[in-house]
């Protein structure tokens, strides 16, 4: 570990081992968005109609409550590295990147949580 | 940033449709995620608020404006859904001979459109 230029500081060190880990989680919310998307797409499709009660019946329903659930968590956590991986490659300047890597993780966990908490009222039974 | 020489980018190649296919599977997704999140965070909200609320995302959706933003959105969950089952495709370490690589290429944002014109064909007419 010298002081020289940055492929001579992690030459040898071998691998992180981690990196990996983002590209299969991408890849695994992927499959969950297919499904989970399809399964919304379908949906919408077969709903006799699209007006306020004949959705808000269909959503709190047990399976499309659950399937919604967890759509919102795979699309937000795909999002999530998608458009980190933009901010890395568009956002140069370390201290820009680190801002925009924490403006997306608050918008991320936020619009998720707010996504479950909707969902969560309408299928346990809020204010109908 | 070191002044260095930048390595060749889009202008410098020659233009082939898995280009095309790489850059809408970059501008869709982000366009999903900034746009398509807010529309469907929107509609889970107001379904969530009550009837008023739920009339003033209908009324929204149904304007001209609202038709486009959601033709776009669909268009770009088609496209992007297109892509990236291609991109499973070639992480399997599949299709990636260059005549069946080109082929696909060109059949993959040619699917989305058909799939994002299906779709609105059946919530429109049935």
């Amino acid at each position: 570990m010298g002081n020289g230029t940055s492929i001579g500081r992690a030459r040898g060190l071998g691998s992180a081992h981690e990196g990996v880990h983002p590209w299969l989680m991408q890849r695994f919310t992927a499959a969950g968005n297919l499904l989970l998307v399809g399964f919304l797409v379908v949906s919408i499709l077969m709903l006799p109609s699209l007006d306020y009660q004949t959705v808000r019946n269909w959503i709190a329903e047990p399976l499309p409550a659950v399937a919604m659930a967890l759509l919102i968590v795979s699309v937000f956590w795909h999002t999530r590295l998608g458009l980190n991986e933009m901010i890395g490659d568009y956002v140069h300047e370390a201290g820009n990147k680190m801002a925009c890597v924490l403006a997306l993780n608050l918008a991320a966990f936020g619009g998720a949580a707010f996504g479950l908490f909707c969902i969560a009222r309408m299928a346990l039974g809020g204010a109908a | 940033m070191a002044n260095r020489p930048l390595s060749p980018h889009l202008q410098i190649w020659r233009w082939g449709p898995h280009m095309l296919v790489s850059i809408l599977h970059r501008i869709t997704g982000d366009g999903m995620a900034l746009v398509g999140l807010a529309v469907l965070l929107w509609w889970l909200g107001a379904l969530a608020s009550g009837p008023e609320a739920y009339a003033t995302f209908a009324w929204a959706a149904t304007t001209p404006i609202g038709y486009i933003v959601l033709v776009g959105i669909s268009w770009a969950f088609f496209n992007h859904m297109c892509s990236g089952l291609r991109h499973f495709v070639m992480d399997a370490g599949a299709g990636m001979e260059i005549t069946t690589n080109r082929k696909w290429s060109v059949a993959t944002p040619l699917i989305g459109i058909l799939l994002t014109a299906a779709f609105w064909a059946l919530l429109l007419i049935f």
